[in-house]
């Protein structure tokens, strides 16, 4: 989709407002190809507000994205072909079956033949053998499970994740943060991995996660940020961060928020 | 994926989840039904003949069983995100409009295959001619153009069920007023080739609004 030395998503002086209230008060950020971000911040800090303008659900008030390097508002339709997203809401019909929803999705995505993706897509996601039940009938943790089959459905370049373990029960977890790991090249199976398919990961996707739990993010991330009152509070490398250490940094930009550091303090640069 | 195709994947969604909840259809038909009746009690003693309300009763019916089922629509589409993931998709926004729009048209058309047959009978009226079938595919066509539009607005505020008519019924007038007067002169014997203009109110609203939702539909749901 881009050359490796541009930055796969680039985000500058980002703003969002809903009347009065602000969500996002000039976010800049930089994720380069087959790089994991992992978002932090205390709830109203904006993290979900930038997940959906990345996605094109939503409009900025102001600032720029390109993803790809193509510009998001002028290229949206293009760039939502190489884009995965999880968000709160499942995204699923549970008016149809676990096998008709995806199917639904190939089609809007314009995959040919997409039955062998669906199935592998289904066995990883541990719903293969409930394939034809309704999605109504389904648990919270198993829709969230198909909602992460349906964002991977057409091998996106660029995973955009709201808190995609929301819901899920530990071996759930578990095999989302493996799901994760492989996409991301941290696979321990050698070298590439493979993608949920079983396939070879020929190239690490570009993943940018909002989460609250430090331990999960930290194992996926090549890059943290924190998030606070609309602004980037912190950004830097999560290579050699302990989750002691980080928490510790979370709670002196997040917990007392009148002393934060102000936007521009970015530690880790 | 072609526009089209998106379009006809969307139309083929609703119909096979409304064929398995029957949310959408068995309120709109009961409540066409239920108007039918309840008007046909209300006028019989006092009218002297039908034909002088019946046009009215048709399309008071239709409009208010659409825009019930206008409402369920979309707020299947809201209440599990599933309109999100619509968005998502790479699809041009215009092609989840036809695709809705198209949906909500079927839903509507069957209801009124139904509502005739019955309306004949109650009323002891003819309305089995290709000229009445014109002129109420061209009312709902114009119906079903706007009210996804509006449904599609509507399902982000507070009061949805409430708002929906509140900003439909307005707008839609025109079209009502001309498929009432064009029911009623076709039932009194009027030739079509007498009453072109309001053909032509009709075509020029139907196709007027389809080119202002085309234009606009991405705009009415992204924030």
């Amino acid at each position: 989709m881009s050359e490796s030395d541009t930055p796969m998503i680039e985000v500058r002086n980002l703003i969002k407002s809903f009347g009065s209230k602000h969500a996002l008060r000039g976010v800049s950020l930089r994720v380069m190809p087959g790089e994991s971000l992992v978002i932090f911040g205390p709830n109203g800090a904006g993290k979900s507000t930038l997940v959906r303008i990345l996605s094109s659900l939503s409009r900025p008030t102001g600032g720029t994205v390109r993803i790809g390097g193509l510009d998001l508002a002028r290229h949206a339709d293009g760039i939502r072909r190489y884009l995965g997203v999880v968000s709160h809401a499942p995204l699923l019909y549970d008016s149809l079956t676990a096998e008709e929803n995806l199917s639904f999705f190939a089609g809007l995505y314009g995959m040919q033949k997409p039955e062998e993706r669906i199935k592998a897509m289904l066995q990883r996601v541990g719903l293969y053998s409930r394939r034809g039940d309704l999605v109504r009938t389904f648990s919270r943790g198993m829709v969230q499970r198909m909602a992460i089959a349906r964002a991977l459905l057409h091998d996106p370049e660029v995973l955009l994740l709201d808190e995609p373990d929301t819901g899920l029960d530990p071996q759930a977890a578990e095999m989302l943060h493996g799901l994760l790991s492989e996409l991301s090249g941290r696979t321990t199976e050698g070298a590439g991995g493979s993608d949920p398919t079983g396939a070879p990961v020929e190239r690490a996707r570009t993943i940018v996660t909002v989460t609250h739990s430090i331990e999960r993010g930290l194992a996926i991330a090549d890059k943290v940020l924190i998030l606070a009152n609309g602004r980037v509070s912190y950004e830097g490398p999560a290579r050699g961060m302990t989750a002691t250490g980080f928490r510790s940094l979370y709670d002196l930009h997040c917990a007392l928020p009148s002393q934060a550091p102000r936007n521009g303090a970015r530690g880790g640069r | 994926m072609s526009f089209w195709k998106a379009v006809t994947a969307i139309i083929w969604k609703d119909i096979r989840a409304e064929l398995r909840t029957k949310d959408i259809f068995s309120s709109m038909f009961v409540f066409a039904l239920l108007s039918v009746i309840v008007f046909n009690f209300a006028f019989e003693l006092r009218v002297p003949d039908m034909k002088m309300v019946a046009p009215g009763i048709i399309w008071v019916a239709v409009a208010f069983s659409g825009t019930l089922g206008l409402n369920r629509a979309f707020v299947i589409e809201q209440d599990k995100g599933s309109l999100a993931g619509l968005l998502l998709a790479p699809v041009d926004r215009a092609a989840i409009y036809f695709g809705k729009m198209l949906g909500n048209l079927v839903f509507i058309f069957i209801v009124e295959i139904i509502l005739l047959p019955l309306v004949m009978i109650f009323f002891n009226l003819s309305l089995l001619t290709w000229q009445h079938l014109l002129v109420l595919f061209l009312g709902t066509y114009g119906f079903a153009a706007v009210g996804t539009v509006f449904s599609a607005i509507a399902v982000n505020t507070r009061a949805r069920e409430v708002m929906l008519p509140i900003l439909l019924f307005p707008v839609l007038l025109p079209v009502l007023v001309a498929g009432v007067k064009l029911t009623g002169a076709l039932l009194d014997g009027e030739p079509l080739s007498e009453l072109l203009n309001w053909i032509q109110l009709i075509v020029v609203y139907d196709l007027g609004f389809t080119v202002v939702a085309y234009l606009t539909f991405g705009f009415v749901v992204e924030e």
